[in-house]
């Protein structure tokens, strides 16, 4: 296939990062060695997404270090880039949010790009438009690149906890864009969706990436290490583990942060609007 | 209370290539030894397995070498020795383990007030010489299992005059290894079992691997061992036939070797 004939993916990868992990950093690597491996896909940008400390999960550290651990992680990628924005809103943001806020300037780059040309531009407009209206879902067919969430087994079947999802917004995510789970049991990933309708549905749209060597390096196993003095070095990148170190980052106490307090999803959506 | 042992880890292994695992291994085993309150971690030497040893797939000792050396640029207490690669023909880790001792022994002997190599003593926090410990992963213990490949009396002398210290991860059963070997249990107190409790498979091989299919091994080694990987075009289709036909030296040398006599 020629160059000009493979679809453009940005792959954009929500999470805590709590801290960022060397794990983390596969997991993009992975992904588009997979894509770019169909003939299909060229993989052009990975964009990290801190959650913003409104998410209250426990053991949260403030978003501003989680950003600047990922920075310091991501330094020397020349393709994976952290984006702050979702950090920075003051309440909780829903990850379909997220993604259309990615979308929309994607779409704005790339008309910026184009100016030249129009035919293009006219497409790049429509599907702006198509894209405004929430009830459609349209998959682009322009030559515009595809945002697509990057996220392992564990994301995937979080769909299935109930109030922690809206159902409108994983038919979005799973329908408009598209998802690159990464998991060590292929078989459970597919398992789980074919028994699921919406899954089902945009089956094609999921793309599930065996990892044959298993690599668990948990964020929830650093910070219990790093609680007891124990060493994290080569688990992350030397920049990271500096920075946790020279900061005091990750202590019994910062993991009982929001110990007591009920994640805002789950705040969010056991009340009657919920679909 | 007494003084801490000062103690040397010295890992013996093909380290084709090194990776963030083989590295992990010496900051794991420092910790869980420092953590005992017997001993002092003074310093780390990775010491390559030389081209002799005929292993498959084993690329030329001088990249291995030259790799290890950039991997451990940041470390500031392991450091890569080359004296078991540049040996003619493959040497038994016991005869490394004594080199080394012997090197070390003779440093503090001679008092130190040099920086150099991985036995700098911090003279105000240990008083006895240093011991020197073998460092090595679960998948070492169950070698000793194969026949042929370990002598006797080099097991012996291995975990019994020097002592191991075996990290362990996500399947083997170090444990039932150590249980299973008369020689090891007998030394049970100088074998050390550290648990990784990261289930992490990644291992030279799988970096192999996906380099052969041009598939990304960043953060599972360092930067600039992959900048070195790419620039020599090591690890390819071809690099992995090497030694393909051929036994293993261990394998060889053993039984060419003369009975031990009694008196040895």
């Amino acid at each position: 296939m020629e160059p000009q004939d493979l679809t453009k993916v940005v792959l954009l990868a929500c999470g805590s990062f709590n801290p960022i992990t060397n794990m983390h950093l596969r997991m993009f690597e992975l992904a588009r060695d997979y894509l770019e491996d169909t003939g299909q896909y060229i993989v052009v940008r990975g964009i990290i997404s801190a959650v913003g400390d409104g998410y209250k999960k426990k053991g949260l550290i403030e978003a501003c270090h989680r950003v600047d651990m990922a920075r310091l992680a991501t330094d020397t990628s020349d393709w994976i880039k952290v984006d702050a924005w979702e950090s920075q809103q003051p309440e909780w943001v829903e990850t379909a949010k997220v993604m259309r806020h990615h979308y929309k300037e994607l779409m704005t780059a790339e008309q910026n790009n184009d100016y030249v040309d129009t035919a293009k531009k006219r497409r790049i407009e429509a599907t702006k438009h198509a894209f405004e209206d929430p009830s459609s879902y349209h998959t682009r067919r322009d030559n515009g690149p595809q945002l697509k969430l990057l996220c392992g087994a564990d994301v995937l079947e979080s769909f299935g906890v109930p109030n922690l999802w809206k159902h409108e917004d994983i038919a979005e995510i799973v329908g408009r864009y598209g998802l690159v789970c990464i998991t060590r049991n292929g078989c459970d990933a597919h398992k789980f969706i074919h028994q699921s309708e919406v899954l089902w549905k945009h089956r094609k749209n999921i793309h599930v990436v065996r990892e044959w060597v298993t690599n668990e390096i948990s964020a929830t196993h650093v910070r219990r290490a790093l609680g007891r003095g124990q060493t994290v070095r080569y688990l992350l990148p030397d920049p990271v583990v500096s920075y946790i170190r020279e900061h005091g980052l990750y202590s019994a106490e910062s993991e009982q942060k929001n110990a007591d307090v009920v994640l805002a999803p789950l705040q969010r959506h056991t009340g009657p609007s919920s679909s | 209370m007494s003084a801490r042992i000062p103690l040397v880890l010295l890992a013996c292994g093909s380290f084709n290539p090194i990776t963030n695992q083989h590295m992990r291994l010496f900051e794991l085993a420092r910790d869980h030894l420092h953590q005992t309150g017997q001993f002092q971690v003074v310093g780390g030497i990775v010491s390559p397995v030389s081209d002799g040893y005929g292993k498959q797939g084993l690329v030329l000792a001088k990249h291995r070498i030259a790799m290890a050396r950039l991997a451990l640029q940041s470390s500031d207490w392991v450091s890569v020795d080359d004296w078991e690669s540049q040996q003619p023909d493959w040497t038994e880790t016991v005869v490394t383990m004594r080199y080394h001792y012997g090197r070390i022994l003779k440093q503090y002997q001679e008092g130190t007030g040099k920086d150099s190599g991985p036995t700098t003593n911090p003279h105000h926090l240990t008083s006895s010489s240093p011991r020197l410990k073998l460092l090595c992963g679960a998948d070492f213990l169950d070698t000793f299992k194969v026949p042929g490949l370990w002598l006797d009396d080099h097991v012996e002398e291995v975990a019994g005059r020097f002592g191991l210290v075996c990290v362990s991860r996500g399947g083997l059963e170090p444990e039932l290894a150590v249980h299973e070997s008369e020689t090891l249990s007998r030394h049970w107190r100088n074998i050390f079992l550290v648990r990784e409790w990261v289930r992490n498979e990644t291992s030279a091989t799988e970096v192999r691997r996906a380099l052969r299919r041009g598939l990304s091994v960043k953060y599972l080694l360092p930067d600039s061992v992959i900048k070195y990987i790419h620039q020599h075009n090591l690890y390819t289709g071809d690099s992995e036939l090497k030694n393909k036909d051929v036994l293993l030296r261990p394998l060889t040398k053993q039984t060419e070797m003369p009975v031990k006599t009694l008196d040895d």
